[in-house]
C-alpha cells in the first residue's frame, strides 16, 4: 500500500447539491502515467478539482490517499506542498503579479528550507522557458493576464517543471491547443516523467496520448470509472466511441 | 522618571505601534476659545501677525458647519472636549532624559533620530503630539540652501517665506477642518527648495500622536522654487485607545515654474478595535498648486489606518503645461470608514492629470472614492485619465465611487475607467494549489491590485508599504 502514489477509494463528491462523483476508484503507482477519458459531464474536471481540494466541491464519501495520508482534510496549499500539482483547464489571471514573482513565491513555499537563491532560481526558470520555447519577456508579464489559450497552457507546464511535483493531474491541458503547442506541452511533461513522477492525464481526445504515452487508461462515465485497460484501449475508444461502453454497461452506468 | 512603558492592552497584534510613551507633558486644558488660541500662540512665542492669523481663522470657523456630505458616520464631535496643545515637558532637570525618551519612541517606530543611526538618504522631522522634537540632516541640507524645519521654527526664522505662502493654497476659510487647523495648528514641517536645486535626499515627517484626548493639528508647507525638485515622505502612527482622537491636518504644496514635488504618505493611524471602538478621525486637507508653467505635483498615498478618513489631496493646475498626479491605495478593514479621493482643477493650457485609485475593503468597512476633475474654459487641450478600481474581500464590506467630471473646454479629453471586483474563490484556489497559503495568496492578489500605485512610491517606502499591507490583511480573510 505504501508503494502506491495515489489511491482514490470510493470517492463521492457533489457541487451545489448535485452529486457528480459516485464512487470513483483509482490507483496510481510511482512512475506510472494514467489517462482518464470520458464524455462531457462525466465528472472528469470535478475529479481533478476534488483531488486538489477546490472549496466549491463537497466530498460526501470515500478517501484520497497520497503518500500514505488521507489528504481530504488538507487545504490545497498543503496538498501542493506534499507534491501534488494540478494543471488547470482554465488557468486564472492574477493581474499585477509577475510570472517570476509568482513562481518564486510558490517555489519557496513548496521547497521550504530547500528554497533556492534568486540566482539559481532564475537560471532554472530561464532554462525551462527556453525548453518550452517561450520568450523571456514572459517573466515580467502578469500571470495569465491577457495570455492566449496556448500561452496559459504553456505557463501551467512551466510551473509544473519548476515545482517538480511527484504527482500531477493535467485537466484537459490539450483542449484548444494547436499541434505545435501540443508538441511543446508534451515535451515539457515528458521531461518530468520517470520513476519519481506519476501523472494523470485527463482528456477528451486521444490526440495528446500520441505524445504522452499512458501505461493505463480509465474511462469515467456518470461519476464512475467503468472501464480500465492498457494503451490498446485508446484505439478502441477512438474507433467505437463512448456509446460502446455505455451499451456494454447498460443499466448500471445509466442509473 | 520617564520610561518607555508598554501597556499590553494597547498593543493589537496587527498594530504594533499601539504603545504609549509615558512622559510628563505640558498641556493646555480641554476646550477652545480665543484665549486658548492666544495661549498656543504664546507657548510658541509667535509674532503678533501669526496670532492674528489664527484668530481670524477661528472667527471664520465659528460660523462654519462641519461637512456632512461624506459617506462616513460618527457621533458628533465635542470640540470643547479636546486638548489642543500637548507637548513633552523638556525644561528643567529631566530635559536630557525626556529627549532620550523621544528618541527611543521614534526608534521603536522605525525612525531613528540620532545622527549616527539616522536613515541614509532621508532627512526626518519628528512631530510628537503638538511639537516637532527633532529634525535630522539639517546641516547637510543647509549647504544646498534647502530649508527643512518645523513650521514653528520657520515662523521665527523665515517669516517672509511663511507670510508669503501660508494659506495661499488652502485659505483659512477653505473648509471647516482647514479653518480649525488654521486656528489651532501646533506644529508640522516647512520645506523650501531654492531655485534650481534638486534635493538629493528624501525629506520626511513622522507624526506621532501620544497623549490622550489630544487632537493633532499639524500644518505642512512645502515650497519648490523655480526648477527645483523634492521628494517628501510622511508617516503617522498613534497608540491604540478606546476613545477617538481627532487629527485635522493641512498640507500646502507650491510648485513654481518648472518645479516638481513628489509627496508620498503612508498613513497608519490607529484604526480602532474589531468592534470599531477608538481610532483616529483623520480629517485632512491636502492641496498642491502648480503655480508656474511646466511644474508638476504628484501625490501618492497608502491609507491603511484611521477609524475614519476624510481626505482629498488635490492639485490646482494653474500654469500652462503643468501635471498633477494622484496615486492612492486605501485599505479599510473591521469597521473602518474611508471617504477619499482627489480634485484636479485644470486652469492652464495643456494641463494633464492622472488619477489612479485602488480601494480595498475587508471586514465590515466602507470605502469610497470621491473625485472631481474640473476643466475650466481656459484649459485648452487639457487631459485627464482616471482609473478607479475597488476590490472587496468578504461580503460584509462596501465600496462606492463618486466621480465627477466638469469639462468646460471643448478641446479637452477626459477618460474614466472604473472596476469593482471581489477576490474570487477561483483566484485563491489557483494560487493555493501552488503551495501558497490563503493569507499569502490574498496578499499576493491585493499587492498585484495595488501595483500601479506602489511603483510610484520611493523604493524603500514601497517595500514598507507592501509589508504593511500584508500585516493589515492578516485575519481579514475568511
Amino acid at each position: 500500500m505504501s508503494d502506491t502514489e495515489i489511491r482514490i477509494v470510493n470517492l463521492h463528491a457533489r457541487c451545489e447539491e448535485k452529486e457528480i462523483l459516485k464512487g470513483v476508484n483509482l490507483e496510481i503507482n510511482p512512475g506510472e502515467v494514467h489517462a482518464l477519458m470520458g464524455p462531457n459531464g462525466s465528472g472528469k474536471s470535478t475529479l481533478s478539482n476534488v483531488i486538489m481540494g477546490h472549496p466549491s466541491y463537497e466530498v460526501t464519501g470515500g478517501e484520497i490517499w497520497f503518500k500514505g495520508r488521507n489528504i481530504l482534510e488538507l487545504e490545497p496549499d498543503e496538498r501542493a506542498r506534499l507534491g501534488l500539482f494540478l494543471a488547470f483547464q482554465y488557468p486564472i489571471a492574477i493581474p499585477g503579479v509577475s510570472v517570476a514573482k509568482f513562481l518564486k513565491s510558490s517555489s519557496d513555499a513548496i521547497l521550504g528550507d530547500q528554497r533556492k537563491s534568486a540566482g539559481e532560481f532564475l537560471k532554472e526558470l530561464r532554462e525551462n522557458l527556453k525548453f518550452l520555447e517561450m520568450n523571456e519577456a514572459f517573466l515580467n508579464r502578469f500571470l495569465n493576464d491577457g495570455f492566449s489559450g496556448g500561452e496559459k497552457k504553456r505557463m501551467e507546464i512551466l510551473q509544473m517543471l519548476m515545482l517538480k511535483p511527484s504527482f500531477a493531474v493535467m485537466d484537459e491541458t490539450d483542449s484548444g491547443l494547436d499541434i505545435d503547442a501540443l508538441r511543446v506541452v508534451s515535451k515539457g511533461v515528458n521531461r518530468l516523467t520517470g520513476p519519481a513522477f506519476s501523472l494523470l492525464v485527463i482528456t477528451h481526445y486521444e490526440r495528446i496520448l500520441q505524445y504522452i504515452k499512458p501505461d493505463h487508461l480509465h474511462v469515467l462515465i456518470d461519476g464512475k470509472v467503468v472501464m480500465s485497460g492498457g494503451p490498446e484501449l485508446v484505439k478502441e475508444l477512438e474507433e467505437k466511441g463512448y456509446d460502446w461502453i455505455r451499451q456494454q454497461f447498460g443499466q448500471e452506468v445509466l442509473v | 522618571m520617564p520610561q518607555l512603558e508598554t501597556d499590553s492592552n494597547l498593543v493589537h497584534e496587527d498594530y504594533k505601534y499601539g504603545f504609549e510613551t509615558v512622559v510628563p507633558t505640558d498641556a493646555l486644558p480641554k476646550g477652545l476659545d480665543e484665549n486658548v488660541i492666544r495661549a498656543i500662540s504664546a507657548k510658541k512665542e509667535e509674532p503678533e501677525w501669526m496670532t492674528e492669523w489664527r484668530l481670524k481663522a477661528y472667527r471664520r470657523w465659528l460660523k462654519m458647519k462641519e461637512p456632512q456630505w461624506a459617506d462616513v458616520q460618527y457621533p458628533p464631535i465635542d470640540y470643547q472636549d479636546i486638548v489642543y496643545y500637548s507637548a513633552p515637558k523638556r525644561d528643567g532637570a529631566n530635559a536630557a532624559e525626556i529627549d532620550e525618551e523621544m528618541m527611543k519612541t521614534f526608534e521603536r517606530l522605525g525612525v531613528p533620530l540620532h545622527e549616527r543611526g539616522a536613515l541614509a538618504g532621508v532627512a526626518v522631522d519628528a512631530v510628537f503630539d503638538s511639537v516637532s522634537v527633532a529634525t535630522t540632516q539639517k546641516d547637510k541640507l543647509a549647504e544646498l540652501g534647502v530649508i527643512f524645519c518645523s513650521i514653528t521654527e520657520a515662523i521665527h526664522q523665515h517669516p517672509e517665506l511663511v507670510k508669503k505662502y501660508l494659506g495661499t493654497v488652502v485659505p483659512t476659510g477653505d473648509n471647516f477642518f482647514a479653518a480649525l487647523n488654521s486656528a489651532v495648528f501646533t506644529d508640522g514641517s516647512f520645506c523650501y527648495i531654492p531655485k534650481g536645486v534638486k534635493c538629493p535626499i528624501e525629506l520626511s515627517t513622522y507624526f506621532r500622536i501620544n497623549a490622550v484626548d489630544t487632537g493633532q493639528f499639524e500644518r505642512t508647507l512645502i515650497v519648490a522654487d523655480e526648477g527645483s525638485y523634492v521628494s517628501y515622505i510622511e508617516g503617522c502612527t498613534a497608540p491604540s485607545r478606546d476613545r477617538n482622537q481627532l487629527h485635522a491636518a493641512v498640507v500646502e504644496l507650491i510648485a513654481l515654474e518648472g518645479a516638481q514635488i513628489k509627496y508620498s504618505t503612508v498613513q497608519n493611524w490607529y484604526a480602532g478595535d474589531d468592534e470599531g471602538k477608538g481610532g483616529i478621525y483623520n480629517f485632512v486637507t491636502k492641496r498642491g498648486h502648480c503655480r508656474g508653467r511646466n511644474s508638476k505635483i504628484s501625490w501618492t498615498q497608502v491609507e491603511v489606518g484611521s477609524a475614519i478618513t476624510w481626505k482629498y489631496p488635490s492639485v490646482i493646475l494653474e500654469g500652462d503645461n503643468t501635471v498633477g498626479e494622484f496615486y492612492s491605495v486605501a485599505f479599510t478593514n473591521k469597521k473602518m470608514q474611508a471617504d477619499t479621493g482627489t480634485k484636479m482643477i485644470h486652469i492652464g493650457k495643456n494641463t494633464k492629470s492622472t488619477i489612479v485609485s485602488k480601494g480595498i475593503s475587508a471586514g465590515q468597512s466602507r470605502n469610497s472614492y470621491r473625485g472631481l476633475v474640473q476643466i475650466l474654459p481656459s484649459a485648452e487641450n487639457a487631459r485627464n485619465h482616471t482609473q478607479c478600481d475597488s476590490m472587496l474581500i468578504g461580503d460584509r464590506c462596501s465600496a462606492n465611487t463618486y466621480p465627477v467630471i466638469e469639462c468646460e473646454a471643448d478641446s479637452a479629453i477626459t477618460e474614466h475607467e472604473a472596476t469593482t471586483s471581489k477576490i474570487s474563490e477561483e483566484q485563491l484556489f489557483y494560487i493555493m494549489s501552488r503551495g501558497i497559503d490563503e493569507e499569502s495568496a490574498t496578499s499576493l492578489v491585493v499587492n498585484g491590485f495595488c501595483k500601479d500605485v506602489f511603483k510610484e512610491l520611493p523604493m524603500e517606502f514601497s517595500v514598507e508599504a507592501v509589508k504593511l499591507l500584508e500585516i493589515k490583511l492578516e485575519h481579514s480573510v475568511g
